[in-house]
């Protein structure tokens, strides 16, 4: 699927243009979003304290989209060891830790108006927040390693690991305590949210898909560019 | 004698002998349940309500103690080198370790959690089920550990890391086995708690040594 990126010139060649482009996407998108959002009325429930919804839902539904991208590419580079997958998933680990921490952050301020405390310990919470603990883990390990060949090869097998824990978290957290409310985007019978409210949500999370897009890229090319100075260094040092 | 017999011999003698073996995890394990009534007041109705749940923490945190050396010792002599060159694969070898570990480490500490869990005012009754899941979550616990150590082999600060890594790895099983514990003191049913975290132990058994085994092929390569 992504085989023609995995030579790294045509990688570049995209991305140079892919990059800017997502990021322009992604400012057309989320202003477009928080206008229709501040345009639309406010909740008859929830009063002015709906609008973090729309930086909320986002950041936590991409911490999880992350976390797959950071497995697909960490299996493609232990696999079939492509350089590109591993500088990838090396480049996608701290941005899925700030989403993590951005949607944990918001949904605390969410929580503190809606519920009256700014944290539970209710499933869905608890398994963002063990997300996060993966995602720091997973840094921590990068950074202890001194070999990079080693620290992304290590980084792959525990990212598999987490990939097949996760789940298991999740449903081991449900297992232990629900209180936050169910899914409204994907319930039974259409979405339970106003009408109103879709259109801007929607692009909120086109948005951020296309900011974590961009991000991504730009990220990558930077792992590329350093490895490219390494190695020139090395042979200036010769 | 099989390689693998031998094999498991010599993790059984080294983790039992060295390094202070079932003394130094049991030791901890103690002091954990000494500290956490100075931290929350000795009020026994407080006490009681936290000692399962508590019980179950420190065993979490006890069975990380020697997780650093598990690998690290082989690395470090060669010995892991000459152990990956051997016929007996090298999944074999991390199965053995984390047996051993668990025997050596995972029993005394399952024969403790009781008495702390008592001496913390939980129910006597309980003691049999509280032994069997700290029993049936050391074993998780060895392998999943397990995981972490071979991952950090090499790295310059591995206990640290190896907590960081692997306590995500650790909530399931401490999800599962207090629950159960929870449920069997309410009443409830508690089986349901009790096979989730059989499940999970087993699983990490069967699929943990080819992480480990692909980990320390990493760290020589």
């Amino acid at each position: 699927m992504f085989a023609f990126l995995y030579n790294p010139d045509r990688f570049m060649a995209f991305s140079r243009w892919g990059a800017p482009l997502f990021g322009v996407l992604a400012v057309l998108l989320g202003a477009a979003g928080l206008w229709l959002d501040f345009a639309a009325p406010p909740d008859y429930q929830q009063g002015y304290t709906i609008h973090i919804m729309f930086i909320h839902v986002p950041a936590s539904m991409l911490s999880l989209f992350v976390y797959l991208c950071l497995g697909v590419a960490s299996f493609l580079g232990l696999v079939f060891r492509q350089p590109l997958a591993e500088a990838a998933a090396r480049a996608a680990a701290p941005l899925g830790a700030g989403l993590t921490f951005l949607a944990l952050i918001t949904g605390s301020l969410w929580g503190k108006p809606m519920w009256g405390t700014w944290w539970v310990w209710d499933a869905r919470l608890t398994s963002e927040l063990v997300l996060l603990l993966f995602y720091l883990g997973y840094m921590a390990l990068q950074a202890a390693i001194d070999d990079e060949a080693r620290a992304a090869r290590a980084c792959a097998i525990l990212a598999l690991v987490g990939v097949v824990n996760l789940p298991i978290v999740v449903f081991s957290v449900d297992w232990w305590n629900t209180l936050h409310q169910g899914s409204t985007l994907f319930a039974k019978g259409g979405p339970a949210m106003a009408p109103v409210y879709l259109p801007p949500f929607f692009l909120m999370i086109l948005a951020y898909t296309s900011a974590f897009g961009s991000l991504w890229l730009v990220r990558i090319r930077g792992e590329v560019w350093r490895r490219r100075a390494n190695v020139l260094a090395v042979r200036a040092a010769r | 004698m099989s390689g693998f017999g031998v094999l498991f011999r010599r993790e059984l003698a080294l983790s039992w002998g060295k390094g202070g073996g079932p003394l130094l995890a049991v030791s901890f394990y103690a002091a954990m349940a000494t500290l956490l009534p100075l931290a929350t007041g000795p009020a026994p109705d407080k006490l009681a309500i936290v000692a399962p749940g508590s019980a179950w923490l420190a065993l979490a945190l006890a069975s990380l103690l020697s997780l650093e050396r598990l690998f690290e010792r082989d690395y470090e002599d060669g010995a892991l080198d000459l152990l990956s060159l051997g016929s007996t694969p090298l999944e074999a070898v991390a199965f053995a370790k984390c047996l051993a570990q668990w025997i050596t480490t995972g029993a005394p500490l399952a024969l403790a959690a009781p008495i702390a869990s008592i001496a913390l005012g939980a129910s006597p009754s309980l003691s049999g089920l509280i032994a069997f899941t700290a029993l049936v979550g050391g074993l998780g616990f060895s392998f999943c550990g397990g995981i972490g150590a071979a991952l950090s082999i090499g790295s310059r600060r591995g206990g640290v890391l190896i907590a960081v890594i692997v306590l995500p790895l650790f909530a399931p099983p401490v999800i599962f086995g207090a629950g159960a514990i929870e449920a069997y003191a309410a009443g409830l049913d508690w089986k349901t708690g009790l096979l989730l975290l059989s499940a999970y132990s087993l699983a990490a058994v069967g699929l943990g040594p080819f992480a480990m085994a692909a980990a320390c092929r990493n760290a020589l390569s």
